[in-house]
């Protein structure tokens, strides 16, 4: 067998178009997830018993479940309830409903590490509820929530690649279609590795000067 | 959605289940060796061991079937697609679990590890029944947590032509125009497996031996 990765290497430009579609589902699904993940935590938090179990069912289906189970379920299964979407629109709310959960249950943990004692202070000084969620508990849980969500951004970043089997053009789809064109699977699936890889080192490194930059910050 | 498609669905759960709980243990197994290479204090396994925990990490486990699927033909290897189903999972669970155990091991009291070497034992008696029995009862709990993401991770070995609970569901809602029923049950069926193995892991760690005091 030959194996020739320049093959492979001379289809760049469109390499890099799957890799801009990765990154950018990538970064928008983690944005909407945090997002989503923060709200659904402060209303488990503030909204009282009964939201708090109505919410926790989601989380906990979300959780327990395959992320290529709801992604065919949305992609497939939604026409049948009206719910026509693109490839890259249902690939992307996939990856943020998804992500929320579990982006729930790390703020779920962040609010529940901060001292009682600091948010009745606050109400005691006349912080609204809000001024004390963004004074208060956000700065105080960031040094908390800041490891787990960056390993999050980058389970995400993997799962990316099941958006290729909902037909989504990232670059998982893109190089092994390339693959089969030139009859060259080996060394597709290979430079594909090596660049997923590049990039989860590179997030890696970038979450660690994240961590530090803020641990210096901490007071306590 | 009849009674006859959600028994093909539990059949298929079964397939699931099997892959899982032995990649499970095989990549038990492996992270206990690599962890072995990355204390054996030499530093060619080290950087060996760290280099496939980063590789396995780092790359998605569908780009890793697929990498197996296609590679083993090439050098020669034909396997069925349960076995290369098991070699990509356990491979994968192997680095995370590798790095799961990596606290375990530092947790052992270095007292024990004293004591061992002073009543005779060789560095391997003392890895082999002292370290790694510590190790492995302190990271019980990440253990099941492992099991639990690959249960999950098991639906994408549908890539590598095994037919368990992902491609049967697949299948039958390609033949019977179903999707929504189908791969909702599908979800059920996981969701229910999951449960039981939280369960019986809160369970079996209530029967296990305490740990060493620090």
């Amino acid at each position: 067998m030959s194996f020739d990765i320049a093959v492979i290497l001379a289809k760049g430009p469109q390499i890099l178009a799957g890799l801009g579609v990765t990154i950018l589902i990538w970064v928008a699904g983690t944005f909407f997830a945090v997002i989503l993940g923060f709200i659904v935590a402060t209303a488990r938090r503030y909204g009282g018993p009964l939201v708090n179990l109505v919410l926790a069912i989601p989380v906990e289906v979300l959780r327990g479940t395959p992320f290529l189970v709801q992604i065919f379920l949305l992609y497939f299964g939604g026409p049948y309830i009206g719910l026509r979407l693109d490839p890259i629109a249902a690939g992307l709310l996939g990856l943020s409903v998804y992500g929320a959960a579990y982006y729930s249950e790390i703020f779920r943990a962040g609010y529940l590490s901060v001292p009682p004692g600091h948010v009745e202070a606050a109400e005691c000084v006349g912080f609204s509820r809000l001024q004390t969620i963004l004074f208060i508990l956000l700065p105080e849980m960031a040094l908390l929530v800041l490891p787990p969500s960056m390993n999050m951004a980058i389970i995400l970043l993997k799962d990316t690649a099941l958006l290729s089997l909902i037909t989504v053009p990232e670059m998982t789809m893109t190089v092994s279609a390339i693959g089969s064109q030139q009859y060259a699977f080996v060394e597709s699936i290979v430079v594909l590795a090596l660049v997923y890889w590049g990039l989860v080192e590179v997030a890696n490194w970038l979450g660690r000067i994240t961590e530090r930059k803020i641990a210096k910050l901490s007071v306590t | 959605m009849t009674w006859y498609l959600f028994q093909l669905l539990l059949q298929a759960s079964l397939m699931t289940i099997f892959v899982s709980a032995i990649s499970i243990l095989a990549g038990l197994v492996l992270a206990v060796f690599l962890s072995a290479l990355r204390m054996s204090g030499n530093r060619w396994m080290y950087g060996g061991a760290g280099l496939f925990i980063s590789f396995f990490r780092g790359v998605p486990l569908l780009v890793q079937l697929l990498l197996i699927f296609n590679l083993l033909p090439v050098i020669g290897i034909t396997l069925p697609s349960l076995a290369t189903a098991i070699i990509g999972l356990s491979l994968s669970t192997a680095a995370y679990q590798a790095e799961n155990l990596r606290g375990g091991f530092e947790g052992v009291p270095i007292g024990l590890i004293e004591s061992a070497e002073m009543a005779g034992f060789s560095r391997v008696q003392t890895f082999i029944h002292i370290r790694t029995p510590i190790a492995l009862r302190m990271t019980f709990p990440a253990l099941v947590n492992e099991a639990i993401l690959i249960l999950k991770a098991s639906s994408l070995v549908s890539v590598v032509g095994l037919v368990e609970l992902t491609k049967m569901a697949q299948n039958l809602a390609a033949s019977t125009y179903q999707p929504l029923p189908i791969f909702a049950s599908a979800g059920l069926i996981y969701l229910v497996i999951n449960l039981i193995v939280a369960f019986a892991a809160r369970r079996a760690e209530d029967a296990l031996p305490g740990l060493p005091a620090k």
